[in-house]
């Protein structure tokens, strides 16, 4: 025997170990060390190997039915010999018919479309407690169940029925060996006790409790701290509703209910029957056998087989025969008699029979409404029934479902007897069993029937799933010079022009409305504001409300464009709430907040941008300024990208200095975001990376030269780019910085962007103190995309640290050559007044969705370091230590 | 240190008593025991019983025992029943 461990590390066991003497303590480890042995042998049996000994010992269970049955009445004097026949044949045939092709060893079930397996790993060592009401079947059915998943269990039976029981274990114990089952698979306890019950249940080798039985067992069981499928004692409702079908009715109760003289528990209990009916059906219950009890009967019948101190039954009346408790009680019955039938009047303490009786004794209530009715089930199956069954025989769909909704059962059977169709697969398809989980109402873990997979610890094998992911960009973008000669191709009854003052005043809008398509009625809505309002956005909706328009074209910066996304947003779906769908989300396939998704598309949107860096024209982004707040509040939806995309460069060809510097170093910064972005793809990197390379050789060229036409064509053309690049794999912490330093200090987007970029650079490029989980990403390669750009400007370098620090030593270049100040504090910002904003600053970059797609997961004291290193200004960047990380 | 070799060449119907007949040859010796495992598919009740006590015998006289060339499916047999920490494990290739 292999006990010494065993021995050794056994847990304290309380109580019992005090009460048990050392030999019986042997004994039983003895039992434990077996079974624990016959369950790592079994681990190595294969799927053909459980079912070659699967399927003689469910024959061996047909071949003995019978004589278990008998064994069973003559040992505990309960039921029906015919039915415990039955019941041992449902226990093996029924129960085979549904595990027979049912996969239990290895992979059990495969599902492709989720990257899931699904595998079986046995429990080990089970302990099963088995009831007197249904000894033989239970001991079958859990026999053929452990087997079949590759289980050993340690039996201890009722011991008013282990003779029955232990003979049960025997024959399906030799069977099973006979047919290669590991030696010591089964075994029962010679003489169970209760100190042994509760030594095996804090045995630290049993694996699962299978507690079948009364409250006690079923407590103790849960009790014990061990993993346990406690399946106990119920109270089962029954509504007998007006437009059932009263001949089916009456006999699938009196079947059930008589059925191994009612000592299945789910049996019905108490009857609520629809006064309009009431009469009716106990005349059919009288008629074919059954005894309706007098007002006086009722009395006699509630002393005598109810407990008046406990309340609970009796146990000298359960699973005996109707004829035999009249007799007993001294009521006159007829001959044949097959069922006592007890009117109540209530339920509680004070109606005695309301409770659960394993015999042939069934409650019946009068019910004045459905109502009524419900509520006495109600009343029942919390009256010790709860998670276990409920029956209701009707024809009206909707209250069966009102009946399932308010009965708290795992099984509610429609129209079929309680306790047959609680058993499964005789009446319906439940999962054939002979333990009923009642779920927490019940105190138990599970309201299924328990069958195969709760002897079955099922392991997921989850492979990595590869999400899809998209490119989605408007499906018509013009550009180079006068392109917006394209606007005449699209016709329109009424078009409104979103734009700005200035751009009015320059001519912009006369142009736009030289190319739209004649007839059309124009109108301009001017936005005043930089960065509009929700106020004034939903100021402009009236105007397009009024006007009706079919056309909005925004001619403008990102903040023109974005305004006029919000604007037909709002124009299409008025109940849009802005604040709420801003709200903050992790992945956008996933997030919370859904947009309009049934407007109607009232309005074409064309965006022709008059600056070259946001790249609004072809985003799904629109951003507000909360000035209550003092941030900034993005909206992230495609259905916010316009329709149609002008780029050109006429209108950008007058953009002073400093606003063509900063557009332009958004520009750049949307490009590498992109690009080392964990939701780049070779779609999005193929246009992030031209983007750099154009923003690089004709951003300065545009600078110095604002009338060099091709430099402007381009950067008008790399902002586009950068934009589509990033409209689909978004940016970065870059940008969440920058949008919660800007909105704090007003600093222009670009601008803020500058002051960050080359310290966030080379923030990305170091090992990250914390990675950012991403199931798109391969290892970690932000610092080889920056080398990547490194070459593609060919600024030399022969390592990738080296390429890195090339990259960081060009732009700080760049942004010399574009004037941009070299810090926060260059900007005339105290340092006390940077320190004293410094929490809202990280607060609401944190709370910014920009760096959920950094490649690094920015901590909030790392945010800190980087505001305070922008702050200090250019020069404080440098790569940090090389990232010593297997990459692609 | 001498070191002898045990092969098991059969499969579980003899695998318990070819234990036994290791057990016998630890007497007297000393140093490293290596028992090859390459055949043995499957192990049953009687096989680890017999396998248990072989580990009595070795840790009695102090000898150390390599199980050689043992599948995953029996290593986790020996985990579930306690026995894999008595012994050391080499693979097919190694320990002779």
């Amino acid at each position: 025997m292999i006990t010494s461990e065993a021995t050794k590390e056994r847990i304290q066991i309380p109580l019992a170990e005090k009460t048990l003497s050392a030999e019986r303590i042997a004994y039983l480890e003895g039992l434990v060390s077996q079974a624990r042995i016959a369950a790592a042998v079994f681990t190595q049996f294969t799927q053909e190997d459980v079912d070659r000994i699967v399927k003689p010992m469910v024959l061996a269970g047909l071949e003995q039915a019978q004589y278990l049955a008998r064994l069973a009445v003559e040992e505990t004097r309960l039921g029906v010999m015919e039915d415990k026949v039955i019941k041992n044949m449902v226990a093996s045939e029924f129960v085979y018919n549904y595990i027979k092709d049912r996969r239990t060893v290895g992979v059990i079930r495969e599902i492709p479309e989720r990257n899931l397996i699904e595998m079986a790993e046995p429990i080990g060592v089970l302990f099963s407690l088995t009831p007197v009401t249904n000894p033989t079947s239970t001991v079958l059915f859990k026999c053929i169940v452990a087997i079949k998943t590759r289980n050993a269990v340690i039996f201890s039976p009722h011991p008013k029925a282990w003779k029955c029981c232990s003979e049960a274990v025997r024959i399906m114990y030799e069977t099973a060996l006979r047919h290669g089952a590991p030696e010591g698979v089964f075994a029962c306890l010679d003489t169970p006790t209760l100190q042994d019950n509760a030594y095996l249940m804090h045995h630290k080798d049993i694996g699962l409790i299978d507690a079948t039985g009364g409250p006690g067992v079923v407590k103790a069981a849960y009790s014990s701290g061990k993993p346990a499928l406690g399946v106990g004692a119920g109270n089962t409702p029954v509504y007998l509703e007006k437009s059932a079908d009263l001949n089916t009715a009456v006999v699938d109760i009196i079947v059930s209910k008589t059925f191994d003289n009612g000592t299945i528990c789910a049996s019905e209990q108490t009857v609520a029957i629809d006064d309009e009916i009431y009469d009716a059906a106990l005349q059919k219950f009288s008629d074919l056998g059954a005894h309706i009890c007098s007002q006086k009967e009722t009395k006699l019948l509630e002393c005598t087989v109810i407990d008046p101190q406990t309340g609970f039954m009796q146990p000298m009346a359960v699973g005996q025969k109707a004829i035999d408790i009249a007799r007993f009680v001294g009521l006159q019955v007829k001959p044949g008699t097959k069922l006592l039938i007890a009117p109540i009047q209530g339920v509680g303490r004070d109606h005695p029979l309301s409770v659960e009786k394993l015999f042939p004794v069934l409650a019946v209530y009068r019910a004045k409404s459905t109502s009524e009715a419900l509520q006495v089930c109600m009343d029942v199956n919390h009256a010790g029934g709860l998670g276990h069954t409920g029956v209701i025989f009707s024809r009206n769909d909707e209250i069966i479902r009102k009946f399932g909704e308010v009965i708290n059962a795992g099984r509610i059977i429609v129209n079929s007897p309680g306790a047959i169709g609680a058993l499964g697969a005789v009446y319906n398809d439940l999962v054939p069993t002979f333990s009923f989980g009642c779920g927490t109402g019940g105190g138990n873990s599970t309201t299924d029937n328990v069958n195969i997979y709760h002897y079955l610890n099922i392991k997921r094998l989850a492979r990595r799933t590869q999400n899809h992911m998209w490119f989605r960009v408007p499906n018509q973008i013009y550009f180079n010079m006068n392109a917006v000669e394209n606007l005449g191709q699209f016709p329109s009854r009424t078009t409104v022009i979103v734009t700005n003052p200035v751009l009015e005043q320059i001519g912009h809008v006369d142009l736009v409305r030289r190319h739209i398509c004649p007839k059309t009625h124009v109108h301009v809505t001017v936005i005043p504001d930089a960065e509009p309002e929700v106020k004034v956005i939903n100021d402009a909706v009236e105007t397009l409300k009024f006007y009706k328009a079919d056309q909005i074209i925004a001619l403008g910066g990102g903040a023109v464009i974005d305004a006029a996304k919000i604007m037909k947003l709002k124009y299409e779906s008025p109940e849009a709430d802005l604040e709420y769908l801003a709200a903050p989300f992790l992945d956008l396939r996933k997030r919370v907040v859904e947009y309009p998704k049934d407007k109607v598309n009232l309005a074409r949107l064309i965006a022709i941008p008059t600056t070259s860096g946001t790249g609004s024209e072809v985003t799904p982004f629109a951003v507000l300024t909360d000035k209550q707040r003092g941030r900034k509040v993005t909206l992230a939806d495609y259905s916010l990208t316009p329709d149609v995309a002008i780029v050109d460069p006429q209108f950008v060809m007058s953009m002073p200095k400093g606003l063509t510097a900063d557009t332009g170093i958004d520009c750049l910064t949307h490009a590498l975001e992109a690009g080392v972005s964990n939701y780049a793809s070779p779609y999005t990197d193929s246009n992030a990376m031209q983007a750099i390379r154009l923003a690089f050789k004709y951003l300065p060229i545009a600078f110095e030269h604002p009338q060099d036409e091709e430099a402007r064509c381009m950067m008008h053309n790399a902002a586009c780019i950068a934009a589509m690049a990033f409209s689909n794999a978004s940016v970065g912490v870059n940008h969440a910085l920058a949008h919660s330093l800007g909105a704090r200090f007003g600093i222009a987007h670009g601008r803020a962007n500058a002051l960050l970029l080359p310290h966030v650079i080379a923030y990305n490029a170091a090992v990250p103190a914390k990675f950012m989980p991403s199931p798109f990403s391969q290892g970690y390669i932000a610092h080889k995309k920056y080398a990547m750009v490194a070459d593609l400007l060919n600024l030399g370098g022969r390592t990738v640290e080296e390429k890195v620090a090339k990259l960081i030593e060009a732009i700080e270049q760049l942004l010399d050559h574009l004037a941009f100040p070299r810090s926060i504090a260059e900007l005339g910002i105290s340092k006390e007044e940077f320190e004293k904003a410094m929490p809202e600053l990280v607060k609401n970059a944190f709370d910014d969705p920009s760096w959920r797609s950094n490649p690094r997961m920015p901590l909030m004291t790392e945010m800190v370091e980087l505001f305070w290193k922008g702050y200090q200004g250019r020069g404080a960047a440098k790569p940090a230590e090389k990232p010593e990380l297997q990459t692609v | 240190m001498a070191t002898i070799t045990v092969f098991l060449s059969v499969d579980e119907p003899h695998a318990a008593s070819a234990l036994q007949q290791a057990t016998g040859r630890i007497e007297g010796e000393s140093g490293e025991l290596v028992v090859d495992f390459s055949t043995v598919r499957r192990i049953d009740a009687s096989g680890l019983r017999a396998l248990e006590q072989f580990a009595n015998a070795a840790d009695a006289k102090a000898v150390k025992v390599v199980l050689r060339g043992v599948n995953v499916n029996l290593y986790k047999t020996l985990k579930l029943v306690k026995l894999a920490h008595r012994f050391s494990f080499a693979k097919h290739s190694e320990g002779s």
